[in-house]
Protein backbone atom coordinates (compact mmCIF):
# COMPACT_ATOMS: atom_id res chain seq x y z
CA UNK A 1 0.00 0.00 0.00
CA UNK A 2 1.32 3.42 -0.99
CA UNK A 3 1.70 5.32 2.26
CA UNK A 4 1.71 8.86 0.92
CA UNK A 5 -1.08 11.23 0.03
CA UNK A 6 -1.33 14.17 -2.30
CA UNK A 7 -2.70 17.16 -0.43
CA UNK A 8 -3.65 20.68 -1.36
CA UNK A 9 -4.11 23.27 1.33
CA UNK A 10 -3.97 27.01 1.80
CA UNK A 11 -1.26 28.37 4.11
CA UNK A 12 -1.30 32.10 4.84
CA UNK A 13 -3.44 32.69 1.78
CA UNK A 14 -1.18 30.78 -0.57
CA UNK A 15 -2.14 27.43 -2.06
CA UNK A 16 0.33 24.57 -1.64
CA UNK A 17 0.25 21.05 -3.07
CA UNK A 18 2.50 18.33 -1.73
CA UNK A 19 2.96 14.61 -1.40
CA UNK A 20 3.00 13.76 2.33
CA UNK A 21 3.47 10.60 4.32
CA UNK A 22 0.38 9.50 6.25
CA UNK A 23 2.21 9.84 9.53
CA UNK A 24 3.60 13.37 9.02
CA UNK A 25 2.32 15.83 11.62
CA UNK A 26 1.00 19.17 10.42
CA UNK A 27 3.66 20.88 12.57
CA UNK A 28 6.46 18.94 10.88
CA UNK A 29 4.95 19.55 7.45
CA UNK A 30 4.84 23.31 8.04
CA UNK A 31 8.40 23.41 9.34
CA UNK A 32 10.20 20.86 7.19
CA UNK A 33 8.29 20.87 3.92
CA UNK A 34 7.19 24.50 3.69
CA UNK A 35 10.10 25.94 5.68
CA UNK A 36 7.73 27.87 7.96
CA UNK A 37 9.81 27.49 11.09
CA UNK A 38 7.97 30.21 13.01
CA UNK A 39 5.64 27.50 14.27
CA UNK A 40 7.57 25.88 17.11
CA UNK A 41 7.41 22.35 18.47
CA UNK A 42 7.73 21.97 22.21
CA UNK A 43 6.10 19.00 23.86
CA UNK A 44 4.29 17.18 21.04
CA UNK A 45 1.46 16.18 23.33
CA UNK A 46 -0.78 19.21 23.48
CA UNK A 47 0.40 20.84 26.69
CA UNK A 48 2.86 23.62 25.76
CA UNK A 49 0.96 25.39 22.99
CA UNK A 50 4.11 26.41 21.06
CA UNK A 51 2.82 24.77 17.87
CA UNK A 52 -0.58 26.51 17.88
CA UNK A 53 -1.76 27.61 14.43
CA UNK A 54 -5.15 28.65 13.10
CA UNK A 55 -7.11 26.06 11.16
CA UNK A 56 -10.06 27.67 9.37
CA UNK A 57 -9.73 30.56 11.82
CA UNK A 58 -9.62 28.49 15.01
CA UNK A 59 -6.61 27.90 17.26
CA UNK A 60 -5.46 24.26 17.14
CA UNK A 61 -2.34 22.29 18.05
CA UNK A 62 -0.49 21.57 14.82
CA UNK A 63 1.38 18.72 16.57
CA UNK A 64 -1.92 16.93 17.26
CA UNK A 65 -3.02 16.88 13.64
CA UNK A 66 -1.71 15.01 10.66
CA UNK A 67 -0.71 17.00 7.60
CA UNK A 68 -3.06 14.90 5.49
CA UNK A 69 -5.95 16.13 7.63
CA UNK A 70 -5.29 19.70 6.52
CA UNK A 71 -6.32 18.74 2.98
CA UNK A 72 -8.65 21.45 1.67
CA UNK A 73 -8.34 23.59 4.80
CA UNK A 74 -6.95 27.04 5.52
CA UNK A 75 -3.96 27.19 7.84
CA UNK A 76 -2.56 30.43 9.23
CA UNK A 77 0.84 30.63 10.90
CA UNK A 78 2.80 33.45 12.51
CA UNK A 79 4.51 34.12 9.17
CA UNK A 80 1.17 35.29 7.78
CA UNK A 81 0.57 37.99 10.39
CA UNK A 82 2.78 40.92 9.35
CA UNK A 83 2.29 42.63 6.00
CA UNK A 84 6.00 43.53 6.06
CA UNK A 85 8.84 44.04 8.53
CA UNK A 86 7.71 47.61 9.06
CA UNK A 87 4.04 46.82 9.26
CA UNK A 88 3.50 44.37 12.09
CA UNK A 89 0.15 42.88 13.06
CA UNK A 90 -1.30 44.78 16.07
CA UNK A 91 -0.70 41.67 18.20
CA UNK A 92 2.99 41.58 17.20
CA UNK A 93 3.35 45.32 17.72
CA UNK A 94 1.82 44.98 21.19
CA UNK A 95 4.20 42.15 22.16
CA UNK A 96 7.14 44.25 21.01
CA UNK A 97 6.07 47.39 22.85
CA UNK A 98 5.18 45.74 26.16
CA UNK A 99 8.14 43.35 26.26
CA UNK A 100 5.80 40.37 25.91
CA UNK A 101 8.62 38.08 24.83
CA UNK A 102 12.11 37.21 25.88
CA UNK A 103 13.43 34.09 24.13
CA UNK A 104 10.40 34.01 21.83
CA UNK A 105 9.90 30.26 21.73
CA UNK A 106 6.32 30.41 22.99
CA UNK A 107 5.41 33.70 21.30
CA UNK A 108 4.14 32.48 17.94
CA UNK A 109 1.83 29.94 19.58
CA UNK A 110 0.56 32.53 22.03
CA UNK A 111 -0.20 35.06 19.28
CA UNK A 112 -1.98 32.42 17.17
CA UNK A 113 -4.08 31.58 20.24
CA UNK A 114 -4.78 35.18 21.22
CA UNK A 115 -5.81 36.48 17.79
CA UNK A 116 -8.92 34.25 17.53
CA UNK A 117 -9.52 34.78 21.27
CA UNK A 118 -9.71 38.57 20.79
CA UNK A 119 -11.92 38.08 17.74
CA UNK A 120 -14.42 36.18 19.94
CA UNK A 121 -13.81 38.27 23.08
CA UNK A 122 -12.82 41.77 21.91
CA UNK A 123 -12.83 43.36 25.38
CA UNK A 124 -11.57 40.66 27.75
CA UNK A 125 -10.96 40.96 31.49
CA UNK A 126 -7.52 40.09 32.84
CA UNK A 127 -8.99 36.86 34.21
CA UNK A 128 -10.37 35.90 30.80
CA UNK A 129 -6.97 36.55 29.20
CA UNK A 130 -5.22 34.37 31.78
CA UNK A 131 -7.79 31.60 31.29
CA UNK A 132 -7.32 31.80 27.50
CA UNK A 133 -3.53 31.65 28.01
CA UNK A 134 -3.74 28.49 30.09
CA UNK A 135 -2.93 26.27 27.11
CA UNK A 136 0.36 28.03 26.39
CA UNK A 137 3.48 27.73 28.51
CA UNK A 138 6.09 30.48 28.79
CA UNK A 139 9.26 29.67 30.72
CA UNK A 140 11.10 33.00 30.71
CA UNK A 141 9.18 36.25 30.18
CA UNK A 142 6.64 35.57 32.89
CA UNK A 143 3.01 35.98 32.10
CA UNK A 144 2.58 39.53 33.37
CA UNK A 145 4.03 41.15 30.24
CA UNK A 146 2.18 38.72 28.01
CA UNK A 147 -1.13 39.65 29.62
CA UNK A 148 -0.23 43.34 29.15
CA UNK A 149 0.59 42.66 25.50
CA UNK A 150 -2.79 41.06 24.93
CA UNK A 151 -4.56 43.96 26.67
CA UNK A 152 -2.63 46.39 24.50
CA UNK A 153 -3.45 44.37 21.36
CA UNK A 154 -7.13 44.39 22.29
CA UNK A 155 -7.01 48.19 22.53
CA UNK A 156 -5.17 48.48 19.19
CA UNK A 157 -7.63 46.18 17.44
CA UNK A 158 -10.61 48.05 18.91
CA UNK A 159 -9.16 51.38 17.71
CA UNK A 160 -8.79 49.97 14.18
CA UNK A 161 -12.51 49.28 13.92
CA UNK B 1 -12.97 -0.69 7.17
CA UNK B 2 -11.64 -1.57 10.61
CA UNK B 3 -12.45 -5.16 9.67
CA UNK B 4 -10.37 -4.80 6.50
CA UNK B 5 -7.36 -3.31 8.24
CA UNK B 6 -7.26 -5.66 11.21
CA UNK B 7 -7.16 -5.19 14.98
CA UNK B 8 -4.32 -2.64 15.00
CA UNK B 9 -6.27 -0.14 12.91
CA UNK B 10 -7.62 2.82 14.85
CA UNK B 11 -10.48 5.21 14.28
CA UNK B 12 -9.26 8.81 14.41
CA UNK B 13 -11.73 11.32 15.86
CA UNK B 14 -10.34 14.64 17.13
CA UNK B 15 -6.95 13.05 17.74
CA UNK B 16 -6.30 14.98 20.94
CA UNK B 17 -5.53 11.78 22.89
CA UNK B 18 -4.65 9.38 20.07
CA UNK B 19 -2.04 11.68 18.46
CA UNK B 20 -0.16 12.32 21.73
CA UNK B 21 -0.09 8.55 22.31
CA UNK B 22 1.31 8.09 18.80
CA UNK B 23 3.81 10.94 19.26
CA UNK B 24 5.11 9.17 22.38
CA UNK B 25 5.17 5.90 20.40
CA UNK B 26 2.84 4.38 22.98
CA UNK B 27 0.59 3.44 20.09
CA UNK B 28 1.60 2.52 16.58
CA UNK B 29 -1.62 1.80 14.71
CA UNK B 30 -1.28 -0.13 11.44
CA UNK B 31 -3.83 2.19 9.87
CA UNK B 32 -5.86 5.24 10.83
CA UNK B 33 -9.41 5.71 9.61
CA UNK B 34 -10.17 9.41 9.74
CA UNK B 35 -13.75 10.07 10.88
CA UNK B 36 -13.21 13.79 10.17
CA UNK B 37 -14.06 12.89 6.56
CA UNK B 38 -17.67 12.20 7.62
CA UNK B 39 -19.34 15.59 8.17
CA UNK B 40 -22.72 13.94 8.82
CA UNK B 41 -21.40 12.77 12.23
CA UNK B 42 -21.17 16.37 13.43
CA UNK B 43 -24.43 18.00 14.55
CA UNK B 44 -26.49 19.18 17.51
CA UNK B 45 -30.24 18.74 16.99
CA UNK B 46 -33.08 19.66 19.28
CA UNK B 47 -36.16 17.43 19.12
CA UNK B 48 -39.68 18.74 19.75
CA UNK B 49 -39.62 17.31 23.31
CA UNK B 50 -36.32 19.06 24.05
CA UNK B 51 -34.14 15.96 23.76
CA UNK B 52 -30.79 16.91 22.24
CA UNK B 53 -29.05 14.67 19.73
CA UNK B 54 -25.32 15.23 19.43
CA UNK B 55 -23.29 13.66 16.65
CA UNK B 56 -20.21 11.86 17.96
CA UNK B 57 -17.82 13.97 15.85
CA UNK B 58 -19.18 17.29 17.12
CA UNK B 59 -16.25 19.38 18.35
CA UNK B 60 -16.15 20.06 22.08
CA UNK B 61 -16.02 23.81 21.42
CA UNK B 62 -19.32 23.59 19.50
CA UNK B 63 -20.99 21.83 22.43
CA UNK B 64 -19.49 24.46 24.75
CA UNK B 65 -21.03 27.39 22.88
CA UNK B 66 -24.33 25.88 21.73
CA UNK B 67 -27.37 27.89 22.93
CA UNK B 68 -29.67 24.84 23.28
CA UNK B 69 -27.17 23.10 25.55
CA UNK B 70 -26.77 26.22 27.64
CA UNK B 71 -30.57 26.47 28.00
CA UNK B 72 -31.53 22.81 28.47
CA UNK B 73 -28.55 21.01 30.02
CA UNK B 74 -26.75 23.42 32.35
CA UNK B 75 -24.53 20.67 33.78
CA UNK B 76 -23.05 19.88 30.37
CA UNK B 77 -22.71 23.59 29.55
CA UNK B 78 -20.90 24.28 32.82
CA UNK B 79 -18.49 21.39 32.34
CA UNK B 80 -17.35 21.97 28.75
CA UNK B 81 -14.87 24.83 29.44
CA UNK B 82 -13.19 22.64 32.08
CA UNK B 83 -12.04 20.16 29.44
CA UNK B 84 -8.35 20.69 28.66
CA UNK B 85 -7.54 23.95 26.79
CA UNK B 86 -9.42 25.83 24.11
CA UNK B 87 -7.04 24.66 21.35
CA UNK B 88 -7.84 21.07 22.37
CA UNK B 89 -11.61 21.71 22.48
CA UNK B 90 -11.50 23.24 19.00
CA UNK B 91 -10.32 19.91 17.68
CA UNK B 92 -11.41 17.31 20.25
CA UNK B 93 -14.81 15.68 19.79
CA UNK B 94 -17.47 14.64 22.28
CA UNK B 95 -17.53 11.07 20.97
CA UNK B 96 -13.76 10.73 20.93
CA UNK B 97 -13.47 11.63 24.59
CA UNK B 98 -16.28 9.24 25.56
CA UNK B 99 -14.85 6.26 23.68
CA UNK B 100 -11.34 6.98 25.00
CA UNK B 101 -12.82 6.68 28.53
CA UNK B 102 -9.96 8.27 30.42
CA UNK B 103 -10.84 8.08 34.14
CA UNK B 104 -9.62 11.69 34.47
CA UNK B 105 -11.90 12.97 31.70
CA UNK B 106 -14.91 15.18 32.36
CA UNK B 107 -17.34 13.99 29.67
CA UNK B 108 -17.73 10.38 30.89
CA UNK B 109 -18.61 11.67 34.37
CA UNK B 110 -21.15 14.19 33.14
CA UNK B 111 -22.83 11.80 30.69
CA UNK B 112 -23.22 9.24 33.50
CA UNK B 113 -24.75 11.89 35.79
CA UNK B 114 -27.13 12.91 33.00
CA UNK B 115 -27.93 9.28 32.03
CA UNK B 116 -27.11 10.03 28.40
CA UNK B 117 -27.84 7.37 25.81
CA UNK B 118 -25.18 6.34 23.28
CA UNK B 119 -26.01 4.93 19.85
CA UNK B 120 -23.44 2.41 18.63
CA UNK B 121 -23.42 1.55 14.92
CA UNK B 122 -22.04 -1.63 13.36
CA UNK B 123 -22.42 -3.16 9.90
CA UNK B 124 -25.31 -5.18 11.39
CA UNK B 125 -27.31 -2.17 12.61
CA UNK B 126 -27.30 -0.11 15.78
CA UNK B 127 -27.98 -0.43 19.51
CA UNK B 128 -28.43 1.98 22.39
CA UNK B 129 -26.38 1.82 25.58
CA UNK B 130 -26.91 4.09 28.57
CA UNK B 131 -23.84 5.94 29.86
CA UNK B 132 -23.61 4.02 33.19
CA UNK B 133 -23.41 0.73 31.24
CA UNK B 134 -21.10 2.11 28.57
CA UNK B 135 -18.05 2.69 30.78
CA UNK B 136 -16.73 -0.67 31.92
CA UNK B 137 -13.22 0.15 33.15
CA UNK B 138 -10.01 2.04 32.65
CA UNK B 139 -9.89 3.24 29.02
CA UNK B 140 -12.50 0.56 28.31
CA UNK B 141 -16.07 0.84 27.07
CA UNK B 142 -18.80 -1.51 25.92
CA UNK B 143 -18.03 -0.58 22.28
CA UNK B 144 -17.32 -3.77 20.32
CA UNK B 145 -14.59 -4.14 17.67
CA UNK B 146 -17.05 -3.66 14.79
CA UNK B 147 -18.92 -0.73 16.35
CA UNK B 148 -18.51 3.01 16.36
CA UNK B 149 -20.17 5.56 18.62
CA UNK B 150 -22.49 7.52 16.37
CA UNK B 151 -24.75 9.69 18.52
CA UNK B 152 -25.25 10.85 22.10
CA UNK B 153 -28.70 11.89 23.33
CA UNK B 154 -29.24 14.12 26.35
CA UNK B 155 -32.58 14.74 28.06
CA UNK B 156 -33.30 18.34 29.04
CA UNK B 157 -32.78 18.78 32.78
CA UNK B 158 -36.22 18.69 34.46
CA UNK B 159 -37.74 21.50 36.55
CA UNK B 160 -36.87 21.55 40.26
CA UNK B 161 -33.42 20.13 39.63
CA UNK B 162 -30.06 21.74 40.24
CA UNK B 163 -26.63 20.66 39.14
CA UNK B 164 -22.97 21.58 39.46
CA UNK B 165 -19.59 20.39 38.28
CA UNK B 166 -16.45 21.13 40.28
CA UNK B 167 -12.89 19.86 39.99
CA UNK B 168 -9.42 20.72 41.24
CA UNK B 169 -6.42 20.80 38.92
CA UNK B 170 -2.99 22.23 39.67
CA UNK B 171 -3.32 24.53 36.67
CA UNK B 172 -6.34 25.45 34.59
CA UNK B 173 -6.68 22.85 31.84
CA UNK B 174 -4.52 20.16 33.47
CA UNK B 175 -5.92 16.75 34.34
CA UNK B 176 -7.92 17.24 37.53
CA UNK B 177 -6.75 15.50 40.71
CA UNK B 178 -10.42 14.93 41.55
CA UNK B 179 -13.77 16.24 40.41
CA UNK B 180 -17.48 15.61 40.82
CA UNK B 181 -20.73 16.20 38.99
CA UNK B 182 -23.74 16.61 41.27
CA UNK B 183 -27.42 16.72 40.42
CA UNK B 184 -30.36 17.12 42.81
CA UNK B 185 -34.12 16.78 42.43
CA UNK B 186 -36.13 18.68 45.07
CA UNK B 187 -39.86 18.02 45.66
CA UNK B 188 -42.55 20.63 46.29
CA UNK B 189 -42.18 19.90 50.03
CA UNK B 190 -38.51 20.85 49.88
CA UNK B 191 -37.09 17.34 50.20
CA UNK B 192 -34.69 15.69 47.79
CA UNK B 193 -36.33 12.93 45.75
CA UNK B 194 -33.23 11.93 43.82
CA UNK B 195 -29.52 12.74 43.75
CA UNK B 196 -26.55 11.91 41.56
CA UNK B 197 -22.88 12.12 42.45
CA UNK B 198 -20.35 11.01 39.86
CA UNK B 199 -16.56 11.36 40.30
CA UNK B 200 -13.55 11.68 38.03
CA UNK B 201 -10.00 10.42 38.54
CA UNK B 202 -10.74 8.57 41.79
CA UNK B 203 -11.20 5.11 40.29
CA UNK B 204 -10.97 3.19 37.05
CA UNK B 205 -13.67 5.23 35.32
CA UNK B 206 -16.56 7.51 36.21
CA UNK B 207 -17.46 6.45 39.78
CA UNK B 208 -21.04 6.93 40.94
CA UNK B 209 -21.49 7.10 44.73
CA UNK B 210 -24.80 5.25 45.11
CA UNK B 211 -24.78 5.08 48.91
CA UNK B 212 -24.06 8.79 49.20
CA UNK B 213 -26.86 9.49 46.73
CA UNK B 214 -29.29 7.35 48.74
CA UNK B 215 -28.33 9.14 51.95
CA UNK B 216 -29.70 12.36 50.45
CA UNK B 217 -33.09 11.05 49.33
CA UNK B 218 -36.00 12.19 51.52
CA UNK B 219 -33.91 14.83 53.34
CA UNK B 220 -34.00 18.59 53.20
CA UNK B 221 -30.90 20.02 51.43
CA UNK B 222 -28.41 21.52 53.87
CA UNK B 223 -24.81 21.60 55.03
CA UNK B 224 -24.96 18.72 57.55
CA UNK B 225 -26.78 16.41 55.13
CA UNK B 226 -24.31 17.25 52.36
CA UNK B 227 -21.33 16.72 54.70
CA UNK B 228 -22.61 13.25 55.58
CA UNK B 229 -23.07 12.30 51.92
CA UNK B 230 -19.59 13.65 51.13
CA UNK B 231 -18.07 11.54 53.93
CA UNK B 232 -19.82 8.39 52.72
CA UNK B 233 -18.64 8.92 49.15
CA UNK B 234 -15.06 9.80 50.08
CA UNK B 235 -14.59 7.02 52.65
CA UNK B 236 -16.52 4.13 51.13
CA UNK B 237 -17.23 4.57 47.47
CA UNK B 238 -14.24 5.98 45.64
CA UNK B 239 -10.98 4.12 45.03
CA UNK B 240 -8.30 6.72 44.24
CA UNK B 241 -4.92 5.38 43.10
CA UNK B 242 -2.92 8.52 43.70
CA UNK B 243 -0.66 10.06 41.07
CA UNK B 244 2.38 12.29 40.76
CA UNK B 245 0.40 15.30 42.05
CA UNK B 246 -1.77 13.77 44.75
CA UNK B 247 -1.73 10.88 47.22
CA UNK B 248 -4.88 8.75 47.54
CA UNK B 249 -5.53 10.36 50.94
CA UNK B 250 -5.38 13.81 49.41
CA UNK B 251 -7.72 12.74 46.61
CA UNK B 252 -10.21 11.47 49.23
CA UNK B 253 -9.93 14.79 51.01
CA UNK B 254 -10.53 16.67 47.75
CA UNK B 255 -13.50 14.47 46.88
CA UNK B 256 -15.09 15.14 50.25
CA UNK B 257 -14.65 18.91 50.03
CA UNK B 258 -15.68 19.06 46.37
CA UNK B 259 -18.82 16.99 47.05
CA UNK B 260 -19.99 19.49 49.65
CA UNK B 261 -19.28 22.41 47.33
CA UNK B 262 -21.00 20.76 44.37
CA UNK B 263 -24.09 19.84 46.39
CA UNK B 264 -24.37 23.33 47.87
CA UNK B 265 -24.11 24.90 44.42
CA UNK B 266 -26.60 22.43 42.95
CA UNK B 267 -29.09 23.13 45.77
CA UNK B 268 -28.76 26.89 45.22
CA UNK B 269 -29.57 26.43 41.56
CA UNK B 270 -32.76 24.39 42.05
CA UNK B 271 -35.11 27.37 42.08
CA UNK B 272 -33.34 29.23 39.30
Amino acid sequence: MEDTHKITLTVNGEQHSAEVESRTLLSDFLRHELGLTGTHVGCEHGVCGACTVMLDGKAVRSCLMLAVQAQGHHVETVEGLAASEDDLHPMQQAFWETHGLQCGFCTAGIMMTMIPFLRDTPDPSEHEIREALSGNLCRCTGYQHIVEAVQSAAAKLAAEK
Amino acid sequence: MVGEHGPDAKLLAGGQSLLPAMNFRLLQPSALIDLNQIPSLSYIRREADGVLRIGAMTRQSEVEHHPDIRELVPLLHETMPRIAHRQIRNRGTIGGSLVHADPAAELPVVTVALRCQFRLRSPKGFRWVSAPDFFVGMFTTDTQADEILEEITVEPSPKRTGSAFVEVARRSGDYAMAGVAAMLWVDEDGRMSEARLVYLNVGDGPIEARQAEESLVGRVPGGAVFAEAARIAAEKEITPFGNIHATPEYQRHLAEVLTQRALAKAAERVEA
